[in-house]
């Protein structure tokens, strides 16, 4: 009998192959060491990414899965291995990024003995996993993953763990892997209500200044050619969301800008002119919507929305539209009639001329001596590929980044928003990376936060991955410092950074680099990043105190926003 | 403020109390009572959570318990909505029975449930306020120990689980 049975190990990693994964990025240790050992004899059908830490490993995956729309796969030791994932657990939820980690525990009959390296991960990571499981025998390893994968990636995505202990990792067991399509606690086939489309269609027929705002949700969804096309029909000025960008190109008619906090000026002025607001897979985070007692109240808003814990969250709707989008935008174009509102959108043009000279001039084009970020970006968009990915980390870089990178395509954009994970970027473009090697990634990240993972330019150095990195350096925390300039008298409490010399540092890992800090260097160095065969590194000197606008501050309404 | 009952319907899943437990936690908000069972369908548990809150928290607590991915449904309800009991237990010494307290005993309906050498133990099922009552009538008669259950409910609303259950 013997014969038919295989290791637990085993059928850990057989089982992710089933489950189509590619890749795992992860990192070694003594619980999970079986698993390592099995995977020596699968390296032909599935890969495994040695990063330098194990929030390394799960911010790649959150970047491989951003950009391929497949699940990512994480794997870790007991005890550090798996605290070291909570905060790209975390990360991952609020993002609704799909993942599957995996960490090993230590063996059942020492569960809670505080055994060697025994963390109750089940107990830590449960606020921040869709869903989570502990492992203690073999038979209950396949049927776990399976449904690990079918919840990560279902519904509304989002990060799930298994934890596996030992005994089941070594003893054997017979593997028959039978895919998830569901069970009875969970619900993910939504069927959208044709009455609710017919009230939503009406409301739109009817409206004088309609405005969509569009989230990730486009992209989650799948919807993006459905999404046009609702807008081609209605003729509706779109505006996007951080995570939103890239789902509709920026060159299509009804684009309008980028919301929130430090998004353009007319999509945050028009919020509070429209008459019906048409929210697209967008959850009003309150960096988008600023003070909500003041968002929006002339409007009556309509909810397109896959997760019914999000309606009413934050901004109570008049209409709630419940399924994925890719459906209900589909049913709503069929119902609505053909329009065009060029008075309307003359109003965002008139914004964005008012925004282009105050701040977006200064920017792209400065008189001053120092460099800005944003030229920097100005720059990548000359000579970037249409399909280019953007990976960029926590901060002001983050902000211009978005602000002036020129997104074409879906799935091309990759940043912690929700969490506002410093650190993020340098991992969660090397996994982003290694989904395809002929993409370009560009990887923007400031100062501060790329000491948070710097060791990953070994894995960057291992893996040979092209990613180009686009260091903004003022030696500074800068938002922090932008902060302390404009709400704390500008008392610069412990935000400024004595750096090393970073072009040394991505040379020790034998990454190509070149520092810039003269205006006449910049586009060839851009031009020379982006054609080079291999991962390079580019620090750019920036400006040290420049400021991101516009900038809607906290407790202010979205029509408060600041030109300076 | 109002007093609210939830019901949650769930899979028998170890850690679901705590994945339920955490959202009210999140908040900040306090859980009055809870009690958990068995429904009378094997291997759906139903778990009956009394809270404090306003109408708008309460349908937030609900829609972020229903994304829980083993719980079935939840549902709340108003005090008006529920017909709901509590049971308590008063332990008293054998030595401070007499006439007086058999009358309140019959007075509030309790009964005696055990009679040990050294004490009694007295039960009475009801709404809070008559446990309540009787237990500050029993702080004079040397009670050594009281123990309250959570709220056990049901809902007047003539439905029934099976039709979440499939």
């Amino acid at each position: 009998m013997k014969d038919l049975m295989i290791r637990g190990a085993d059928i850990v990693v057989r089982t992710l192959i089933e489950e189509n994964a590619e890749i795992i990025f992860g990192y070694p240790g003594g619980a999970i060491m079986p698993v390592y050992d099995a995977l020596y004899d699968y390296h032909d059908q599935i890969k495994h990414v040695l990063t330098r830490h194990e929030q390394g490993a799960i911010h790649a995956a959150q970047g491989y899965a951003r950009v391929s729309g497949k699940v990512g796969v994480c794997l870790a030791t007991s005890g550090p291995g798996a605290t070291n994932l909570i905060t790209g657990l975390a990360d991952a939820l609020i993002d609704s990024t799909p993942l599957v980690c995996i960490t090993g525990q230590v063996a059942a009959h020492l569960l809670g003995t505080d055994a060697f390296q025994e963390t109750d991960v089940v107990g830590m990571s449960m606020p921040c996993t869709k869903w989570n499981i502990q492992v203690r025998n073999v038979e209950e390893i396949a049927p776990a993953i399976a449904k690990a994968f079918f919840i990560a990636r279902s519904g509304r995505p989002g990060p799930v763990l298994i934890d596996i202990t030992k005994n089941a990792q070594t003893d054997f067991g017979e593997f028959n892997y039978v895919p998830c399509l569901g069970f009875r606690s969970y619900q993910t086939k939504i069927e959208v209500n044709k009455n609710d489309i017919q009230k939503a269609a009406e409301l739109i027929d009817s409206a004088e200044r309609p405005y969509v705002l569009f989230g990730q949700g486009v992209v989650l969804g799948k919807a993006e050619t459905e999404f046009k096309a609702f807008l081609d029909k209605t003729g509706i000025p779109a505006a996007s969301t951080l995570l939103g960008s890239g789902a509709l190109p920026q060159d299509h008619p009804n684009y309008v800008g980028k919301l929130g906090m430090h998004g353009n000026y007319a999509p945050n002025m028009l919020t509070n002119q429209c008459d019906v607001l048409i929210a697209v897979g967008m959850r009003f985070d309150d960096r988008v919507t600023g003070d909500v007692k003041r968002y929006a109240k002339q409007a009556k808003i309509i909810h397109l929305e896959l997760d019914p814990a999000e309606i009413n969250k934050t901004v109570k709707c008049h209409h709630s539209v419940l399924g994925n989008c890719k459906d209900s935008l589909a049913l709503l174009t069929d119902a609505v009639t053909a329009k065009s509102h060029p008075v309307w959108m003359e109003r965002f043009r008139e914004f964005e001329r008012e925004e282009n000279a105050a701040v977006v001039q200064h920017d792209i084009t400065p008189t001053k001596v120092g460099l800005t970020m944003g030229e920097v970006i100005h720059q990548v968009n000359q000579y970037k590929a249409d399909d280019a990915v953007l990976v960029t980390d926590v901060g002001q870089h983050q902000m211009i980044a978005w602000r002036y990178f020129n997104y074409k395509k879906s799935r091309t954009q990759v940043t912690s928003g929700g969490l506002g994970t410093m650190g993020f970027a340098l991992p969660a473009a090397l996994g982003a990376q290694m989904f395809d090697f002929s993409r370009q990634v560009v990887c923007v990240v400031g100062d501060g936060g790329i000491q948070m993972t710097i060791q990953e330019l070994g894995t960057i150095m291992q893996t040979k991955a092209p990613v180009k990195i686009i260091l903004l350096n003022n030696n500074y925390l800068g938002m922090v410092r932008q902060w302390q300039q404009m709400f704390f008298d500008k008392r610069y409490s412990f935000t400024e950074l004595d750096n090393p010399e970073f072009v040394k540092i991505a040379e020790a890992y034998g990454i190509k680099s070149q520092k810039v800090s003269d205006r006449s260097d910049l586009n060839e160095a851009i031009e020379d990043m982006l054609i080079h065969d291999g991962p390079y590194f580019l620090e750019v000197v920036v400006e040290k105190e420049d400021n991101v606008f516009p900038m809607i501050a906290t407790g202010c309404s979205v029509e408060e926003v600041r030109l300076s | 403020m109002k007093r609210y009952t939830i019901f949650v319907i769930t899979e028998n899943f170890i850690g679901i109390l705590n994945r339920i437990t955490i959202i009210f936690t999140r908040r900040g908000i306090n859980i009055d009572a809870l009690t958990a069972s068995e429904s009378r369908i094997e291997g759906i548990h139903r778990i009956t959570i009394e809270v404090t809150a306003s109408e708008d928290t309460v349908i937030q607590l609900v829609n972020q318990i229903e994304k829980i991915i083993d719980v079935i449904k939840a549902f709340y309800h108003e005090d008006e909505g529920v017909v709901y009991q509590e049971i308590a237990l008063y332990k008293i010494p054998v030595s401070k029975l007499d006439g007086g307290l058999e009358k309140i005993i019959r007075q509030h309906n309790a009964k005696i449930i055990a009679a040990e050498p050294e004490f009694v133990v007295l039960e009475l099922s009801g709404h809070k306020e008559q446990t309540q009552e009787l237990l500050e009538i029993l702080k004079g008669y040397g009670l050594l120990e009281f123990a309250r259950s959570g709220r056990v409910a049901v809902a007047k609303r003539m439905h029934t689980i099976d039709s979440y259950v499939k």
